[in-house]
């Protein structure tokens, strides 16, 4: 790689740096030690809490000027002290692309919203127009000036905040979990927009995120973990995949890594493991044929009666656009079923049309084989549940029991009832010793199971999930999804929303893919998630264990990514069961 | 859908493409001078102008159909409350009564009360077009570059303008908590007691605060991370420069304004019109 040759300037110093926010009892980052070079892109990693956040604030100025606290030691950006800095002489050094790039997007316009740092600077019209327009087209959207926010993708969102930071010609780019409201194939064409912009303008990178496999899809030169406020590990990705540290910090390592380790490989530096790309498949080839041989084909369980649906369901909001288009599935008692697709694909409305939200304009949806067209949004409630992405739109009482037991009290049920059917609840969702609580008390993730556990008391058969595990470390992610395979297992029909790849791989045998508003597939996750015709047209991406199970020679990749699958349930039900 | 109406929506004609301060002066300036004459004539020229630049906005109905039932509704409550509590301020003004029919001594219905009303209906009338065309074809954010260049501090123009632009997300956000409550058995149709209802509702606005809240964290640390605030004046992306049209209406504008006074000192002798000395 061309940048270590280059002599090493440091751009970025943390020396024996801490920081407390004044909101909190104990210091956030501890003995900080970290020094960042000019044209470096380094990957920042770590689970949720574990500071990696807050690091970031401190580079991008938003510590200490919106979030107040007390700092240690010393941070140097461009050899200038930090603290000795505000933040608008530290936006010109180090430009901040926002994790949400919805509510980021602050002009009404593509135009606008890049231009908006420099109307903050006083530049004049003309050369305004000029210098959008120039950097608009280095990110491709320079056609897109006039467009709203209404009018983009997820994708081009991102690309206008890339550019909207760029106009100030900073030197050091700073990525705040740039992947986490993008889909699969979009996210892949974001890191490989940053790795361009990195290599052409000669940038310093900084990119936080936990999804480390889609990152390392691109290269970078250091990986560091925090966890607990310290850094724990500082190294290049192929020594860190060799090092077998991320699992017990709850951090996901690539899957074609893990699916290495069950074969008993032993990953060393030389593997080059950072990329599957890089990755010497002499060396595993072997093992891994002996691994997939010897794993024995599971039973599949025998399939059960219908429970919800539909024939030929059509919506469409306006005449123009067909949202929903002739879609027929089956989902059978007791399924996990995923619903994946683009944004804007149609996932949403169908999920509103079968809560009777909106009503389909053609076809019907059957509930256990009863056509439910004539069933209210109250009616349906009973035996469906829902339960939105964001738990904040969802809670609107201050003390958890009221707030789980708001949906039976609607219903007149009496308050005697209502106690045992709440504690219920809440017990299946592991709130019982937060009963008396206030739920401002409670974690992003608790939010969230007392969102289920005010829809789990009212005892739905089916419970539709949008985007259940969006914003989730892999440890909270876990908890999440071995909660809702519980209740599965306790004989709720569970559906999930979503976009993210693992969570289809793992948890949902069968997956329906819409895309454009119609189905384009309907079978086993494995399946879908090894169809590249598929994977390309619903912006899902083949799962990185089929490419290697391609590379290496295997039969038939199916039918390894199944075999890691099930090896995997199995060795992570045992864990639990050894808990 | 609700979360049109206070939308923005680009279009390609003579108003739209005046800037917003030439808008927001001509609408100061009408209304000033309907608001100031009480001359039923002036008020109906006015009144016709202000149709034609709806007309040439290309407003469409539908847009603005559910104000217009809440300025009617208030326009009759306004006529019915003056007539309750001074049935004879009309002849007060005028200094004649002439008497159409009589149901009591203080609620004699006269020519003079009937004018005076009349009138006054008619500067809302025409009035409130002005105000909706405004609003409607300004982009917010030229409105705020607008407000600004009047002298209206930029911080507070922004905040008014982001007001405007995140409503319709506001919108969106309260239909997508209403349905998930809804789902939860919350009813908020007609069939509920309108006590219950009002408390469900309740149940709606605490998340869509919570909500709100995130989103101006979220907003405000973007704006500081690229130097909002960071000196006394800043430029305008879409703020327009003024054109020779601008200049035309502003001039105009002022016109009609100047015509109103004028009206009122040399043809009146006073802000009333009386026809009936």
């Amino acid at each position: 790689m061309g940048i270590n040759e280059k002599e090493k300037t440091p751009v970025i110093e943390f020396k024996d740096f801490g920081f407390q926010y004044f909101s909190q009892a104990e210091p956030t980052l501890h003995d900080i030690n970290l020094t960042i070079n000019k044209g470096e892109k380094v990957l920042l990693v770590g689970p949720s809490g574990s500071g990696k956040s807050t690091l970031g604030h401190c580079l991008n100025g938003l510590i200490p000027f919106s979030y107040k606290g007390e700092i240690s030691g010393s941070l140097k950006i461009m050899g200038q002290e930090t603290k000795e800095m505000d933040i608008f002489r530290l936006s010109k050094m180090v430009g901040t692309v926002l994790q949400d790039s919805d509510g980021q997007f602050i002009g009404l316009t593509v135009g606008e919203d890049v231009a908006f740092a420099l109307e903050n600077d006083c530049v004049g019209l003309e050369k305004m127009r000029e210098t959008v327009q120039r950097v608009t087209d280095i990110v491709d959207m320079g056609q897109l000036l006039k467009s709203s926010p209404y009018e983009l993708s997820g994708g081009q969102k991102q690309r206008v905040s890339f550019a909207g930071v760029m106009v100030d010609d900073v030197d050091i780019l700073l990525f705040d979990e740039p992947l986490a409201n993008l889909d699969p194939a979009t996210g892949k064409t974001a890191i490989d927009l940053i790795d361009r912009v990195w290599r052409d303008q000669e940038k310093t990178v900084i990119i936080i995120e936990h999804r480390l496999e889609d990152v390392l899809y691109r290269d970078v030169d250091r990986v560091i973990v925090v966890s607990d406020g310290r850094i724990t590990a500082d190294m290049s990705p192929d020594d860190l995949m060799a090092a077998d540290i991320l699992p017990s910090l709850g951090i996901r390592e690539p899957l074609y890594v893990t699916a290495l380790k069950y074969a008993g490989i032993k990953v060393t530096p030389e593997m080059h493991a950072g990329r599957l790309d890089t990755l010497d498949l002499d060396r595993i080839r072997e093992p891994l044929l002996l691994w997939n041989r010897s794993q024995v084909k599971k039973e599949r369980p025998a399939e059960r009666t219908a429970i919800l649906s539909a024939d030929h369901i059509s919506f469409q909001y306006t005449k123009k656009r067909k949202i929903l288009q002739d879609i027929s599935f089956s989902i059978r008692e007791g399924e996990m079923v995923s619903i994946v697709g683009t944004n804007g694909a149609g996932k949403s409305t169908l999920a509103k049309v079968i809560c009777g939200f909106v009503k389909e304009d053609e076809g019907t949806l059957y509930y256990s084989g009863e056509d439910m067209s004539d069933w209210t949004i109250k009616e349906r409630s009973v035996k469906i549940g829902y339960v939105m992405q964001n738990p904040n739109q969802m809670i609107c009482k201050p003390m958890i029991y009221d707030e789980v037991a708001l949906g039976l009290r609607i219903r007149g049920v009496p308050e005697e009832e209502i106690e045992p059917k709440v504690d219920k609840a809440l017990k299946i969702c592991g709130l019982s010793p937060f009963k008396k609580w206030p739920v401002s008390a409670l974690s992003f993730g608790q939010k969230k199971r007392v969102t289920i556990a005010s829809v789990l008391v009212m005892e739905p058969q089916i419970l539709i999930l949008d985007e259940p595990t969006a914003g989730q470390d892999y440890h909270h992610y876990t908890e999440i999804m071995e909660f809702l395979k519980s209740l599965n297992s306790q004989g709720v029909t569970i559906i999930m929303i979503t976009h993210d790849m693992h969570l289809m791989l793992e948890y949902t045998p069968h997956a329906i893919v819409i895309s454009g508003g119609k189905k384009i597939g309907d079978a086993s996750a494995v399946d879908i998630l090894t169809d590249e015709d598929i994977a390309e047209r619903a912006n899902l991406k083949v799962t990185s264990l089929y490419e290697l199970a391609v590379k290496t020679g295997i039969d038939d990749p199916s039918a390894f990514v199944q075999n890691f699958i099930d090896y995997e349930r199995g060795t992570r039900h045992n864990e639990v069961e050894a808990v | 859908m609700k979360s049109k109406l206070f939308d923005y929506i680009d279009r390609d004609n003579f108003v739209y493409n005046l800037s917003g301060l030439t808008k927001l002066l001509a609408f100061v300036c009408f209304t000033f001078s309907v608001m100031f004459s009480y001359d039923i004539r002036y008020i109906l020229f006015v009144l016709v102008l202000s149709f034609c630049f709806f007309r040439i906005s290309e407003i469409s109905f539908r847009q603005i159909r559910t104000m217009l039932i809440y300025v009617a509704v208030f326009l009759l409550l306004n006529f019915c409350l003056t007539y309750l509590f001074s049935p004879q301020y009309g002849t007060e003004i005028y200094g004649t009564t002439h008497e159409l029919f009589r149901f009591n001594g203080r609620y004699t219905v006269t020519l003079e009360q009937i004018l005076y009303q009349v009138t006054k209906i008619l500067k809302y009338a025409s009035g409130i077009p002005l105000g909706m065309i405004f609003l409607l074809t300004t982009n917010p954010s030229e409105f705020a570059a607008s407000m600004n260049r009047i002298g209206v501090s930029y911080k507070a123009a922004y905040a008014l303008a982001l007001t405007l632009r995140y409503f319709p997300d506001m919108i969106r956000d309260y239909q997508d908590i209403s349905l998930a409550q809804q789902s939860r058995g919350l009813d908020l149709s007609k069939k509920e007691k309108l006590g219950t209802r009002v408390k469900n509702i309740m149940n709606i606005f605490v998340p869509l605060i919570f909500t709100t809240l995130d989103r101006i964290e979220l907003i405000s640390n973007a704006m500081d991370l690229r130097g909002f605030g960071k000196h006394k004046k800043r430029t305008w992306y879409a703020g327009k420069p003024l054109g020779r049209n601008d200049y035309l209406v502003m001039l105009f504008a002022a016109a009609v304004l100047a015509g109103s006074i004028c009206v009122s000192v040399f043809v009146n002798g006073s802000r009333f019109y009386n026809p009936f000395v």
